[in-house]
């Protein structure tokens, strides 16, 4: 299959980012090259100079939102790209609004107790709407230990569930962008397994 | 009993097994986690009142904070 069938075929796909961070930003980038038709990128946080060690930003970006900043970086990658940029913190409240017409949902949280969260409301609330999950990324070395895993229909985890972020083993841009490619990988090959409903607007 | 954790086929030596218990006894240490029995998304507040029972499908995956 050639490159221009593969992009037209996901051009016609919605994909949602749940946080734009170190594994939200790469993925979202490495989506946007692929050509997938639209990305709903929601995040609540302002660039910091600290997120620059693994974040897909620029310095000249650090205070803005994430995600109108994502926004601006993939329109300078992919134009053809439509980018649907939310600043409100996702909660149970949001999240069906925000994901709506979403095909695949990408967990790229940075906080447990938030992917546990977002996880769990779109399995009961969302049902069939496959979640691509990012668990344990943090420090450097053991590539080998980076895994993906398809636990049902609905459930895709990469990472190396083991590792979690903390003062003494934070995330870093090469393992970082592992999972995130990993997981932009996951949604491509999820995506080209499907054909478009016909019904969805 | 046995039952299948992720796939795999895993024996436990007793015949009554909440998912709290399998949970203490395979010294399942991170709090966060999601756990599925049969495709059905099981609670955190379920834990205790929900059973496994033999040649169930458990699910068990840990959330790492990072990203």
């Amino acid at each position: 299959m050639r490159f221009s069938e593969i992009r037209d075929h996901l051009s016609q796909f919605r994909v949602g980012i749940a946080g734009a961070g170190g594994l939200g930003s790469n993925c979202a980038v490495a989506l946007a090259r692929s050509g997938i038709g639209t990305l709903v990128i929601s995040d609540f946080d302002v660039i910091e100079p600290a997120n620059l060690n693994r974040q897909y930003y620029f310095i000249s970006q650090v205070g803005m939102m994430k995600s109108t900043a994502l926004k601006e970086n993939i329109s300078r990658i992919n134009p053809d790209v439509t980018v649907i940029a939310h600043t409100e913190r996702l909660d149970t409240s949001n999240i069906p609004e925000i994901f709506a017409g979403c095909d695949v949902i990408v967990e790229a949280f940075d906080r447990d107790d938030m992917k546990q969260m977002l996880i769990e409301f779109v399995l009961k609330e969302m049902p069939g709407i496959p979640v691509v999950i990012g668990s344990g990324l943090a420090g450097w070395g053991n590539s080998e230990s980076i895994k993906f895993r398809k636990a049902d229909d609905t459930i895709y985890i990469c990472g190396d569930e083991s590792t979690p972020a903390g003062d003494d083993m934070p995330p870093i841009a090469p393992r970082v962008g592992m999972v995130a490619n990993m997981q932009a990988n996951t949604v491509v090959e999820i995506l080209m397994k499907k054909t478009r409903d016909y019904f969805r607007p | 009993m046995k039952i299948f954790l992720n796939n795999r086929e895993e024996e436990f030596n007793t015949n009554v097994l909440s998912v709290a218990k399998m949970i203490e006894l395979r010294k399942f240490s991170f709090k966060l986690r999601i756990i599925k029995v049969n495709g059905i998304l099981i609670p955190k507040d379920k834990y205790d009142s929900t059973f496994i029972q033999e040649g169930d499908n458990v699910l068990m995956l840990y959330l790492m904070s990072g990203g």
